[in-house]
């Protein structure tokens, strides 16, 4: 066998161009395999992070203009208040936390610097609901939100791009010439699942959002988290059965607001990846199979020039099975070479795929193992009819062979 | 004393669509250990099927073939190989010799394909080298030899392994006639002082008279089977 290995070894050393450009065909197609799947399993992960920094247990309610509510007029979306918060939080078993939300895009200015950001108006629960850590400073409270205090907490992009370097908190920033006093920082969340930059936002109480910026009474959502991740479905229930009541819509009326759930949702954005990353994987493993047909080409060459020496070899004792080993360990070490350095191709591709595209990749090791399986599998598969073919030989026309 | 080839009755027909051609008809011949003899005949006598068939590349159609007692006449393929790799060895007119394989890679080839090679193969490679004048070529490549030295590389793998029978099929017919001499010269040699039974094919009636016994095929059957008239035989040893 160590024999066999040192000829086939020979052989591939021997034809050095014809063997790199072989091995090149399954670089390519391992390499393709691993750049797939380590984007595919990277946004897996990603949307899996998101998914936990979202919070399973989060639900948000949004108003919608039904078809009714629409021939009503344009102000078919003012439907959610605050009360109706307040009421969910205060009626509905299933819901532990409420906050009340509006939102709106406005420039926010500090010294010369100006940084256009989403303000939301949010309540002092907002924080135990998205599970977001400060970085710096305190968080919204009820006193703020009584008595419309001039502050706001910042996200981390916010903080970067009007403060660079320097601590936020207790500096003053001045939105529509109105100045808010920074009372903390916001740790970084990353983008959302559907590719936001959470950290691009100014939170402050609603009602301050409310009055001193919008000057709306209405809220543009409430977020609700759940007393589990499973009471969720009981709590959409409770939800839509108060808001309905609230609303006074009659059994034949539709919903003038939705109910997501971030599990649902998250799920949907995690259903494509997938599907993205079987689509891909599906395309990378087609190029794996056309180096598989290069390895066969090749090996078909290589045994036909070397009828002679398979003559000579069968003559001095070599059986079937010698030459059909010497061939087959010829493509499986043209096809392992490449996988190897397809994989290394493959992980260096994706690094940089990550880095200049900012796409998240993932790599785990049970990905790796399973390329270079297949690509052994590769080397196997496409060599053993060409070694077959070698074996099959009759020695007395092999020798004769010019 | 036992034979080493016993070839009794053996046919060999070839098929070829619908045409018969037989290119052994009856043949029957006993070589006794040590014994030199020349095949000889006309291309189409049955002399390369012949060949083919004591050096076990192929098996008679009928009749039955012994070496060293044994029948090897009904053997698998593998079987055959392995037969091939323990008590034959070949040596042919165009050399047959690995390219960009060294001197000792082709003479060591047979053992690969049986054994691990031992420091007594190598002891022994170092000794058949030396006796067939090939010393210091051990890593030359073939293409780097004359073609009296590849025959003498061939010679040397041949016997390697200690074969019952060494098969020289033409093996002159690629060389002038000096380094034909020199290469009977060595093949008697084996013959005369290390006793290797040696079958030689050939159609030169020049070459065919360094063995001791001339069988001459015709239409493959064996026309005459004499002693050689006027032996070749070196009186000067070989150093």
């Amino acid at each position: 066998m160590t024999a066999l290995f040192k000829i086939a070894l020979r052989a591939i050393m021997r034809n050095k161009l014809r063997s790199s450009l072989t091995i090149l065909g399954i670089i390519i197609g391992v390499g393709a395999v691993i750049v797939m799947v380590s984007i595919g399993q990277g946004a897996k992960a990603f949307v899996e992070e998101q998914l936990e920094s979202l919070g399973t247990n989060v639900l948000i309610v949004i108003p919608i203009s039904t078809t009714h509510a629409a021939a009503r007029g344009t102000t078919g979306t003012i439907t959610l208040t605050v009360e109706d918060a307040l009421a969910v939080e205060k009626e509905c078993s299933a819901v532990s936390y409420v906050s009340p939300g509006v939102r709106t895009t406005t420039q926010v200015v500090y010294g010369n610097m100006n940084w256009t950001t989403g303000v939301s108006g949010v309540g002092p629960d907002y924080q135990i609901i998205r599970n977001w850590p400060l970085e710096d400073g305190r968080f919204i409270t009820q006193q703020d939100v009584n008595i419309m205090a001039k502050v706001c907490v910042l996200g981390q992009t916010v903080v970067t791009n009007l403060f660079g370097t320097l601590d936020p908190v207790d500096r003053w920033v001045r939105i529509n010439n109105i100045p808010f006093r920074v009372i903390g920082a916001l740790s970084a969340k990353g983008q959302s699942p559907t590719g936001q930059d959470q950290d691009d936002t100014v939170l402050m109480p609603y009602t301050t959002v409310q009055r001193k910026i919008m000057g709306i009474t209405h809220i543009s959502y409430m977020l609700a988290s759940t007393i589990t991740a499973e009471a969720r479905f009981e709590a959409i229930e409770q939800i839509t059965s108060l808001l309905r009541q609230r609303h006074r819509l009659r059994p034949n009326e539709e919903n003038d607001f939705t109910v997501i759930s971030q599990v649902e949702f998250a799920s949907t954005v995690m259903e494509t990846s997938h599907t993205m990353t079987i689509l891909l994987g599906s395309i990378a493993l087609v190029s794996l199979f056309v180096g598989g047909i290069g390895i066969m080409n090749i090996m078909l060459v290589s045994t036909t020039e070397r009828t002679r020496e398979i003559g000579i070899r069968m003559a001095v004792g070599a059986k079937e099975k010698d030459i059909l080993f010497q061939f087959l360990i010829e493509s499986t070490v043209l096809s392992s070479i490449g996988g190897v350095a397809g994989i290394i191709f493959g992980i260096f591709t994706s690094k940089l795929v990550s880095y200049y595209g900012g796409w998240p990749s993932l790599l785990s090791s049970p990905s790796v193992a399973v390329a270079f399986f297949f690509s052994n599998m590769v080397g196997i598969f496409f060599g053993y009819y060409p070694a077959r073919k070698a074996s099959r030989l009759n020695p007395i026309e092999a020798l004769r062979y010019e | 004393m036992q034979d080493i080839v016993l070839l009794d009755d053996v046919y060999k027909i070839y098929t070829m669509g619908e045409v018969k051609v037989t290119a052994l008809e009856g043949v029957s011949l006993a070589m006794k250990k040590g014994e030199f003899v020349a095949i000889m005949g006309a291309s189409g006598s049955g002399k390369s099927t012949m060949m083919n068939i004591l050096g076990c590349l192929d098996s008679p159609t009928r009749g039955r073939y012994y070496l060293e007692g044994t029948e090897v006449s009904r053997l698998s393929k593998n079987e055959l190989a392995e037969i091939r790799n323990k008590k034959l060895g070949f040596v042919f007119q165009s050399f047959n010799l690995l390219s960009r394989t060294t001197v000792v890679e082709n003479i060591e080839l047979p053992l690969i394909y049986s054994k691990r090679i031992s420091r007594n193969d190598i002891d022994r490679i170092h000794h058949i080298m030396r006796v067939l004048g090939l010393d210091g070529f051990q890593k030359h490549y073939p293409n780097q030899l004359s073609g009296g030295q590849q025959q003498r590389v061939a010679i040397a793998r041949a016997i390697v392994n200690n074969p019952a029978l060494l098969l020289a099929d033409e093996p002159t017919g690629n060389l002038d006639s000096a380094t034909s001499r020199d290469v009977m010269n060595v093949l008697c040699d084996l013959n005369h002082n290390m006793g290797i039974t040696i079958v030689l094919v050939t159609h030169e009636t020049d070459i065919a008279r360094y063995a001791r016994r001339i069988v001459v095929l015709k239409d493959g059957k064996v026309l005459s089977d004499t002693p050689s008239q006027t032996s070749a035989m070196p009186l000067v040893q070989a150093p």
